[in-house]
């Protein structure tokens, strides 16, 4: 088994999404630089935080051209586990791996807390080891993480439990209260058809120990950990 | 001598209006035995402006404490260093970016982020953490504050936050502490004063020194432009006038791409070994870099500006040489290595050119296509530049009567709503919807972010292995109006609240760096105040066992012929031997004792001495409009006893909380430590009911500031082994009431209650009124 943390230039949260892995799951993890066109040999690859390229022209926009930009699109229409979180979902977005765009935050400004959100979905290999309506506290910081798309697009999401992952208040209320950045549907995280490529923009690659305020994101790198190995046993 | 063009030649005129007094021209023709031209001229004068030479403070600078046991490096370099164990350094500093923040808040304060990460970085340290310490003009109209000027002093604020933030946020480095505070005389000169530490490994430090003639010089990062000409010269060393605004082409513009792009190039380019030295190129840009390098190294520099890569077309060696375009960067490789380096920095996109060489000699040699553009000594440039003793003079003695001073409210006056209102005030009320905006969880190392501790509480992970042991605290502190008062007493009561703060958060104190911003140093009421706040840092930096070892002095802030308060801002840096045992301030278990901590003891006081005290408090200045007296007097013995108390608990585990009584006395730090419960929405939530220790009339016991004093809380189980560890350190601990379940807040006083509300109510006033006053747009 072997995570792979993509690194672009601008890439902030490699770092964290590298350590919560290798120190804290103690699983094999290496980096995977944005000229690379070889991802062969991870089982599943993470598009960490930051601001790729600047994020200039708009998040992502210019990153999803990236040379390891294909080789992620291949790896994941080949059936490959891929995470992108905050700016890596941001990336998937603009790289049509997943629906949806992304606006300025509501507030229009950056915000960076602990939020709360609930796990909507538990058969994908994001939230397997979670349960459903399970209630974390996850923190995110970004100014672009207003999701949007068409309705027809959300009722698609809807109808095939796309979204895994909404804001939501402490104690579970989808009020405006709940939602930091003015989200449609209070959306946090989905996946694709498929569930093997999911984006979020919470960082739970930040919130993995309880001096860090909050372990609740550790729930989502073990749910892939497992998949990897239940994927591996299948093969065996 | 040749020239690389026709040229304006220099008369003294020009060199006036370069900011040269006539003494210093003469002291740059006699270095050069010579008449200077332009380019040579123009090196001059921002090398010898205020902001490079500290030519007003040199000679009282020498004065502060700046070596310790734990001192890796002291003023002089990019950066103080400090030994945090384990073969790992610490390199820290502040600086202050205050004329370009008002004159274009965005930029400006972007660009100060910037240049500090880039003193960090260049000493091979990796940026972890940043602090901010700003200070505004009021930004609700009334008290004589128009509202079109509280409206102007929202928007520098609002431009300044997002500066702070985008900068700070797309490098990828946490801000998670520092201090904003409002006074009317920072409506046209707001400080904007940021600090910024990285971790390194001892071996692995870098230093400015070029060594070894005929070693490539290399320019590295962003092109250079027209931008920031004569930003060190003519912004940070002049006060402002109403034509300040067309002064904005001197601010730069920064960009955090670039400036994250070169961070991971220098650092790896540095692991490559075949790196020399290596500075930045901040104010005065390639003049101060070379010629910095060169003196410090003992060495000389040649370099040809035609191989300096240029945004622009046209510019002139005075442009190129003057020029503050941001992110870029100096370094001297080893001869015949250079390909390693170079690679390094095309790998990150990076420009990365050879312009010229190691010389012998000493001097500081500037080329144009070959064409020689200027030639200078560099070390009299760099080291033998004009030195003031400016004249000082202790300003007339206010006149004060106790008809000035405040009048406290008869015994037994509810005293609620006057707490609400001191709450809500800017000063006091809580920071999150500024701190909001900073990322404050990137690289997961926060474990007590803002407000959380009174303190920035950072772990260290080993560079390698990501092991945890220990961690940093830090903290700024710097109370204008204080120092405004008394300078000297302000300046000691900056360096131990600074200290407290740390300790209160479990952490030792180790050492401090400071940023000095004050008026005119021409103004002999300003040198006298520059003088006696570096006598009262010196007290108590010695004192308290925290070295200053870098900051900045930030001089000229003033606007239309009025000084600024003089404004010290103290950046205290402590470590915590286990990381597990961070203190925080919030309340934690109903039940839990609360208990005062005091380095010294209450002495009994007249009441007319007790009114000029309290006359400098926030209480009377939020609620009564004044501003007078003198700040609480100072017993650094008694801080140094509270301070290793507050360490020795900490590493006991037994304490719930720890907060340190300051801004609004006993009643906010026990109204904070509520809040917690509120913010976290613990249900039910956490308040208090406590009796005030006797110590004059009610509003002096419950807001007085007087130091050397922290409120804790612990289990009743805990409390003789805590109460008797304080009489160790020969402080007084007194029981003044519990943690109670639910939300109720009763303070009471000589057997009456004088604030009774509920805990919800008052973290309404305090949660809220910064975002209710500021409603940007």
């Amino acid at each position: 088994m072997k995570f792979g943390v993509v690194v672009f230039p601008g890439s902030n949260s490699d770092h964290d999404a590298f350590y919560a892995i290798g120190n804290i799951l103690h699983k094999p993890v290496e980096f995977i630089w944005h000229q690379s066109q070889d991802v062969a040999n991870c089982d599943a690859i993470i598009l960490p935080g930051g601001f790729a390229y600047g994020d200039y022209l708009r998040t992502g926009a210019i990153a999803r051209f990236s040379p390891v930009m294909k080789s992620v699109s291949k790896f994941a229409q080949s059936g490959g586990m891929v995470l992108g979180v905050c700016n890596g979902f941001q990336i998937l977005l603009e790289a049509g791996l997943l629906p949806g765009a992304m606006m300025r935050n509501s507030g229009l400004r950056f915000i960076c807390r602990h939020v709360h959100i609930r796990v909507e979905q538990t058969d994908t290999p994001f939230t397997s080891a979670a349960e459903i309506g399970q209630i974390r506290k996850i923190p995110i910081a970004h100014s672009d993480g207003n999701y949007t798309c068409d309705e027809s697009t959300l009722a698609e999401l809807e109808k095939n439990r796309r979204v895994i992952l909404r804001y939501t208040t402490p104690d579970g209320t989808d009020d405006a209260a709940g939602n930091p950045n003015g989200s449609m549907a209070n959306v946090a995280g989905i996946c694709n058809r498929e569930r093997n490529v999911a984006g979020l923009m919470p960082h739970p690659e930040r919130a993995v120990e309880p001096a860090l305020d909050s372990a609740d994101g550790l729930v989502i790198l073990r749910s892939m950990v497992e998949a990897l190995v239940g994927a591996a046993k299948a093969t065996a | 001598m040749a020239t690389a063009q026709t040229e304006i030649r220099v008369t003294p005129e020009i060199a006036a209006e370069h900011g040269l007094t006539a003494e210093e021209y003469a002291r740059v023709k006699q270095i050069l035995g010579r008449e200077p031209n332009i380019t040579e001229l123009g090196i001059f004068s921002v090398m010898w402006s205020e902001h490079c030479s500290y030519k007003s403070s040199k000679v009282h600078l020498k004065r502060l404490p700046t070596r310790g046991k734990l001192v890796v490096q002291g003023p002089g370099e990019n950066a103080g260093v400090v030994d945090i164990g384990d073969g790992l350094v610490a390199a820290f500093k502040i600086e202050s970016h205050n004329h370009p923040s008002y004159v274009e808040p965005f930029q400006g304060a972007t660009t100060g982020v910037g240049g500090i990460l880039r003193d960090i970085f260049t000493m091979g340290a990796r940026p972890v953490v940043v602090l901010d310490s700003l200070r505004f003009g009021p930004i609700t109209p009334g008290n004589g504050v128009s509202e079109e000027d509280a409206a102007k002093n929202r928007r520098v604020l609002d431009g300044v936050i997002r500066g702070i933030a985008h900068y700070g946020n797309c490098f990828g480095v946490p801000t998670v502490g520092g201090e904003v505070a409002f006074e009317p005389c920072y409506s046209q000169n707001p400080l904007v004063n940021a600090l910024a530490l990285g971790i390194a490994r001892k071996e692995d430090l870098f230093f400015a020194k070029a060594r070894g003639t005929g070693n490539p010089v290399i320019y590295v990062g962003a092109k250079t432009g027209r931008d920031g000409i004569h930003g060190a010269s003519l912004l940070a060393s002049a006060e402002f006038t109403e034509e300040s605004k067309q002064k904005r082409p001197n601010v730069q513009v920064g960009d955090p791409f670039m400036e994250k792009l070169l961070l991971e190039a220098c650092l790896e380019a540095m692991q490559t070994g075949a790196v020399v030295a290596i500075q930045d190129m901040g104010a005065a840009g390639l003049t101060c870099s070379t010629t910095e390098m060169a003196s410090r190294g003992g060495t000389g520099i040649e370099i040809d500006l035609a191989k300096v890569p240029q945004r622009e077309t046209g510019m002139t060696p005075y442009e190129i040489m003057l020029s503050e375009s941001q992110e870029r960067m100096l370094l001297v490789a080893e001869k015949g290595r250079e390909r390693e380096v170079l690679e390094v920095f095309k790998k990150w996109g990076l420009d990365a050119v050879v312009v010229g060489a190691v010389t012998e000699g000493g001097l500081l040699r500037v080329k144009d296509h070959g064409k020689l553009a200027a030639e200078i000594p560099a070390h009299p440039l760099a080291e033998e530049g004009p030195v003031y003793h400016r004249p000082i003079a202790q300003p007339p003695l206010k006149k004060e009567t106790p008809a000035d001073w405040f009048k406290f409210s008869a015994d037994g006056t509810n005293l609620t709503d006057n707490f609400a209102r001191l709450l809500a005030s800017p000063v006091i009320a809580s920071k999150r919807w500024i701190t909001e905006q900073y990322d404050t969880s990137v690289r997961t190392n926060t474990l007590a972010g803002p407000g959380a501790s009174d303190a920035a509480v950072i772990r260290i992970k080993d560079p390698e292995t990501g092991e945890v042991k220990r961690a940093l605290a830090l903290s700024t502190d710097g109370n204008g109006r204080w120092c405004q008062l008394s300078p000297r007493l302000g300046a000691m009561h900056a360096v131990a609240e600074a200290a407290r703060n740390v300790a209160a958060s479990g952490a030792r104190p180790m050492a401090a760096t400071n940023c000095l911003n004050f008026g005119s140093p021409e103004k002999p009421e300003v040198m006298w105040q520059f003088s006696e706040v570096i006598d009262g840092l010196t007290l108590a930096c010695n004192e308290l066992g925290t070295p200053i070892t870098g900051g900045n002095v930030s001089f000229y802030n003033e606007t239309l012929g009025k000084s600024i308060y003089p404004t010290p801002v103290i950046g205290v840096l402590g470590i915590l031997e286990d990381a597990s045992r961070v203190l925080k301030i919030g309340f934690r278990e109903e039940g839990d004792v609360v208990v005062l901590l005091d380095g010294a003891t209450a002495a009994g006081a007249s009441v007319e001495s007790r009114e000029r005290e309290f006359s400098s408090s926030e209480y009377a200045k939020a609620i009564a409009g004044i501003v007078a007296g003198e700040p609480p007097a100072i017993d650094l013995a008694a801080e140094k006893r509270l301070q290793e108390c507050l360490v020795a608990l900490a590493a006991s585990g037994t304490l719930h909380s720890a907060h340190d009584v300051s801004d609004g006395g006993i009643a906010v730090t026990l109204a904070e430590s509520c809040f917690t419960s509120q913010t976290q929405r613990m249900a039910p939530g956490l308040g208090a009911r406590v009796q005030l220790p006797e110590d004059g009339p009610a509003e002096g016991a419950a807001f007085g500031e007087r130091g050397a004093r922290a409120i804790v809380s612990l289990k009743p189980t805990s409390l003789a082994p805590a109460l008797a560890t304080a009489r160790q350190y020969g402080v007084a601990a007194q029981q003044i009431g519990q943690v109670i379940r639910g939300d109720a807040f009763r303070i009471e006083y000589k057997g009456r209650a004088v604030i009774d509300t509920s805990v919800a109510k008052l973290h309404d006033a305090w949660a809220h009124s910064l975002a209710r006053a500021l409603k940007v747009r």
